[in-house]
């Protein structure tokens, strides 16, 4: 029977272990004087990139209130079925507006499907991560948690500019 | 000294060895945590006590306060009893080794062993083959193929290496010429560790202790993706702690064999062409004990983190087709040194 070979067999240098062996440790020992890469979570805290897709926020401009103009299409494309809208009619200049805008933040999947499809801009990923309910009815999240100033999500819009 | 004194002085002696291995062995697991955390570019536990150095207590306190479960298809006694073997072998192995020399207190000869027999390495081997009583037992009487397997793997292994390490201690007896372990510390004076004299004696024997307390890179008996838990799969609360304990303090022991018997013990080069007082040269030594000790134990923690696990046969391979011979041309080899040189 033919012996069948390993591609590249170990030569007699690798078969006595001991300087392999050698080459590890000094590897593991090299690492002990690394820099830690642990972060210290609830005293130093995670700065995300403007790419991060944390939790879905909707844009808040500061004379007109919310950019959502209630058109139903991040409902319909929520993969999780997480976000439920009822528009209202109004007398300004958009004319339409979300009475009511919910987001079940146990359901959602952080996808971003609903901020790519969004036409207004109106709602966006914002870089906020810590997510923390006792019950199920806290984790669902209505306009007064949803709504955030433009300013603080210019990060993530010039972002969607560039690259979206 | 009359038979009260020589009680006392001995119960003495065994509580200072009984609470420096507890203590000793609880910042084991506390620096094996660390330094693998180093080794892997993290922090390591910082939480419990400076720099997490309560750790230890908290894992205890932890433990102690968990559901105690016995299998139903174990047997209850056995399965109760193998923690404790386990346990009280690994401790009661250190009460030969020497961590100074004898030193003089109030009047009184103190040798720094808890007992100074003249058959101490004899009585060292029977104790750690004796541990794998422990092992098997807990294994087989937990009435789960995992623990018996880790328990077979176990037994297999450690007869397997005891061999390789007998034979090479018999190059240490042979250059000290005695069986006690004072005496062969006594022996390694200056720069004559045995170490130096028979570095392949040293190599196996070191690599056996690695095989007889169950360490990475030969964990077979506890090899977590093949085998859970391995024989103490079924274990939980003290009892699994009890494991826990004598596996540290196994290390510890064998890092204290190596250092007795081949990096010189408490044996410092040199140490008396200082001109240093009596008092002071006698804490040196015994603190070099413990440095050298210390050093065993980094590295036995340090190899952990470095190399993975061997297979089955490989072990086997290694241990009786490679470790054997070796010991076996140690034996000669300083059988040959003492013939040319009169060691």
């Amino acid at each position: 029977m033919a012996v069948k070979r390993r591609k590249n067999d170990l030569n007699i240098l690798e078969k006595l272990y001991i300087p392999e062996i050698a080459k590890g440790m000094a590897l593991t020992l090299k690492n002990m004087f690394r820099p830690r890469v642990t972060m210290q979570y609830p005293e130093v805290k995670f700065d995300p990139p403007a790419s991060y897709r944390g939790r879905p926020v909707l844009v808040e401009e500061p004379e007109t209130g919310e950019r959502c103009v209630a058109c139903g299409l991040c409902s319909r494309v929520c993969p999780a079925l997480a976000i439920e809208v009822q528009a209202a009619e109004t007398d300004r200049e958009k004319e339409r507006y979300p009475e009511k805008f919910e987001i079940n933040m146990i359901r959602c999947i952080f996808c971003g499907f609903c901020e790519e499809v969004c036409p207004e801009e109106a709602i966006v990923m914002s870089k906020d991560y810590e997510l923390v309910y006792t019950n199920r009815q806290d984790a669902i999240y209505g306009k007064d948690k949803l709504l955030v100033p433009v300013e603080e999500l210019q990060d993530r819009l010039d972002y969607l500019r560039n690259f979206k | 000294m009359t038979l009260l004194e020589i009680t006392i002085i001995t119960m003495i002696r065994i509580a200072i060895i009984i609470s420096v291995l507890l203590l000793t062995v609880s910042y084991l697991v506390y620096f094996e945590r660390k330094i693998s955390a180093w080794t892997q570019n993290r922090i390591g536990p910082n939480r419990v006590g400076w720099r997490g150095a309560l750790q230890p207590f908290a894992d205890v306190g932890k433990l102690l306060l968990k559901e105690d479960i016995i299998p139903s298809a174990s047997n209850k006694s056995i399965h109760t009893l193998a923690p404790f073997i386990t346990l009280v072998i690994a401790f009661s192995t250190y009460a030969v080794i020497p961590i100074g020399p004898n030193v003089t207190l109030f009047g009184y000869d103190i040798p720094l062993a808890v007992a100074d027999v003249n058959i101490g390495i004899l009585y060292v081997l029977a104790l750690t083959s004796l541990g794998v009583y422990g092992i098997t037992l807990a294994g087989w009487s937990s009435g789960s193929k995992y623990s018996l397997i880790g328990g077979i793997r176990s037994s297999a292994q450690m007869i397997s290496y005891e061999v390789s390490m007998g034979f090479s201690i018999a190059g240490v007896v042979l250059v000290a010429g005695s069986l006690s372990p004072i005496t062969i510390v006594e022996s390694q004076y200056g720069w004559m560790w045995n170490a130096v004299l028979q570095p392949i004696g040293f190599i196996t024997f070191a690599i056996s202790a690695f095989a007889e307390t169950n360490r990475l890179p030969f964990d077979l008996p506890e090899a977590e993706p093949e085998l859970v838990g391995g024989y103490h799969t079924e274990y939980s609360s003290m009892k699994f702690a009890s494991f826990f304990l004598a596996e540290y303090a196994n290390m510890i022991i064998a890092s204290a064999l190596i250092v007795t018997l081949y990096l010189g013990g408490w044996q410092v080069p040199y140490i008396d062409k200082l001109g240093l007082g009596e008092t002071l040269t006698v804490l040196i030594q015994i603190g070099s004990f413990f440095v050298k000790m210390g050093a065993v134990l980094f590295f036995f923690i340090w190899v952990r983190w470095s190399i993975p696990r061997f297979r089955y046969d490989q072990l086997m391979s290694l241990g009786w087709k490679v470790m054997f011979p070796l010991s076996l041309f140690n034996v000669v080899w300083v059988a040959v040194l003492i013939m040319l040189f009169n060691i």
